[in-house]
């Protein structure tokens, strides 16, 4: 037997670290060495039309104890600037809108894209994971979060369980993460389905809106969403080469799911010369504030698969089927191939992505609908989308095993829906949005 | 489908699943490349962390691999 005593202590590293990683986050490596190992990295999110810039710094620790006991630490930086759409619609005339502190505006010049472009946020966020055996068939991991804005702060926490089965080809998973944000919207919250004044903050006491039960509308109040995340998952050890896993999600969220900054416009649906045109009372166009469900229910179902080719490249595929209780429902292709070469490594990737509107999603209301929906939100994210991302990641590995990485990628959104009438009709309502992206990092 | 009805079907699910994957894998000395960083499920959770960032805040989806994102105004 060509077996020897190197590679029988190499089989019981490979053995102990091969078996699966479920969780984001939560990584296996194959040297066993109590040593801290590093990986940095340094994101730029550009949109064209001087819309979003993101830049994202992030680096990620993680302590070694054995090949199944690991202590990750992930720290993230988060800067945006720029503008976003604010949910009107563009106009044949001049908008003027109150800012989201309520006492300031901004206008958007006749047949532009309504653009907020006060927009602009800092956040920083620190993740803990452990991940350790209980026992020869058992491991366990546990985790939380903590991830800050000056309007936004949420705290998770998670666990997991993981039961070997088969000589540990077969991982079966369960994962539990809890989840509580609170949000404290710049010049308080909005009530949504409201009326945005036209120009100074302080907001109705008045009318419309059956029901709603968001909180007060006056300034400096804050509001609460609360998370509950469940994953089922199943990896199994193919053959030699081939890794496969299955996994279920269901995710619940309740509390404030809507969009404080994001507003809708009244189209004017009366026959007459302003048809298709906003909708104005007392001379001023007129906005309302958004409003969405206060739970949503949503559950995928994910399968990944990774084969290595005699070549030693490695294809990596994955799809995810989406659907949740506001109707969206979204499918999610996602396909990576790694060259493989001595030192270096070349990745292009594929993302296609598809989905469905939410059912209360409308690009706008009309004067005869706007005061009798329940929810609606024009937010582009929730309507029919697809999108498409190109990538290429590009690695070194320098002899001492540290690594130095780069990707460039290309994101392409596209929304349809609802061409409008009248007036509307002659305005781009879903116009496409492309990001490009750079990451630049250092594993060391 | 019912989020119920989904979870007691599960069991059923995982022990067809389990059943069936009985034959499937490898000997634990068969397990060299499937042992190498770039196999593992989560190769780089770097970039899936900032990836699932980006698409938690542009999309109506998120989760999916692991835990749904979040945990930001982002969306």
């Amino acid at each position: 037997m060509a077996v020897t005593k190197k590679s029988n202590q190499d089989f019981k590293q490979l053995l102990a670290s091969a078996s699966c990683a479920l969780f984001a986050g939560n990584t296996l490596a194959v040297e066993v060495q109590e040593d801290w190992k590093y990986d940095a990295a340094t994101l730029i999110y550009v949109e064209g039309d001087s819309r979003v810039t993101a830049i994202e710094p992030v680096i990620s620790a993680t302590k070694t104890y054995d090949s199944e006991t690991k202590l990750n630490i992930k720290v993230a930086g988060d800067t945006l600037t720029g503008a976003s759409p604010n949910g009107a619609t563009p106009s044949d005339a001049v908008q003027t809108y109150t800012g989201p502190s309520g006492n300031g505006s901004y206008t958007t010049p006749a047949n532009e894209q309504p653009l907020d472009d006060t927009f602009k946020d800092t956040r920083v966020s620190a993740a803990v994971n452990w991940v350790a055996p209980l026992n020869r068939d058992w491991s366990y991991g546990t985790g939380g979060y903590i991830s800050s804005e000056h309007d936004y702060l949420s705290l998770g926490v998670n666990g997991s369980l993981s039961r070997y089965f088969n000589q540990k080809n077969t991982t079966l998973s369960f994962g539990l993460a809890l989840a509580s944000d609170t949000i404290s919207p710049v010049g308080g919250t909005p009530e949504g389905l409201t009326v945005m004044s036209a120009y100074t903050g302080d907001d109705d006491d008045d009318d419309d809106d059956d029901g709603g039960d968001d909180d007060e509308d006056d300034d400096e109040s804050s509001e609460s969403k609360n998370g509950v995340d469940v994953i089922f998952g199943v990896t199994q050890v193919i053959n030699r080469k081939t890794i496969m896993q299955f996994n279920y999600g269901i995710s619940s969220a309740s509390g404030y799911n809507t969009d404080p900054y994001k507003i809708l416009s009244v189209i004017d649906d009366s026959s007459g010369t302003n048809y298709g045109g906003n909708y104005q009372i007392d001379g001023s166009n007129v906005y309302l504030y958004e409003k969405r469900p206060e739970s949503r229910v949503k559950q995928s179902i994910y399968w990944q698969t990774k084969y290595q080719l005699d070549n030693n490249d490695i294809l990596n595929l994955s799809y995810r089927y989406m659907f949740d209780d506001w109707g969206v429902t979204s499918h999610t292709v996602d396909f990576k191939y790694r060259f493989r070469f001595e030192k270096q490594y070349f990745e292009p990737q594929v993302r296609w992505y598809k989905q469905s509107k939410a059912d209360f999603y409308q690009r706008y209301l009309t004067s005869s609908n706007y005061q009798t929906e329940d929810y609606a939100s024009s937010d582009y994210r929730l309507g029919d989308l697809d999108t498409i991302t190109l990538g290429l990641r590009y690695g070194y590995q320098f002899e001492d095993n540290t690594e130095f990485y780069t990707r460039f990628s290309v994101y392409q959104q596209t929304n349809t829906g609802d061409q409008g009438f009248g007036k509307l009709v002659s305005q781009e309502l879903y116009p496409d949005t492309t990001a490009t992206m750079l990451t630049l990092g250092y594993k060391f | 489908m019912k989020p119920i009805m989904l979870l007691k079907t599960l069991p059923l699910v995982s022990t067809i699943l389990l059943l069936g994957c009985s034959d499937l894998g490898v000997k634990p000395w068969e397990r060299d490349l499937l042992a190498q960083d770039d196999m593992s499920i989560i190769s780089e959770p770097l970039e899936s962390g900032l990836n699932d960032h980006i698409y938690f805040s542009k999309e109506a989806s998120s989760g999916g691999q692991g835990f749904g994102g979040g945990g930001c105004g982002c969306n």
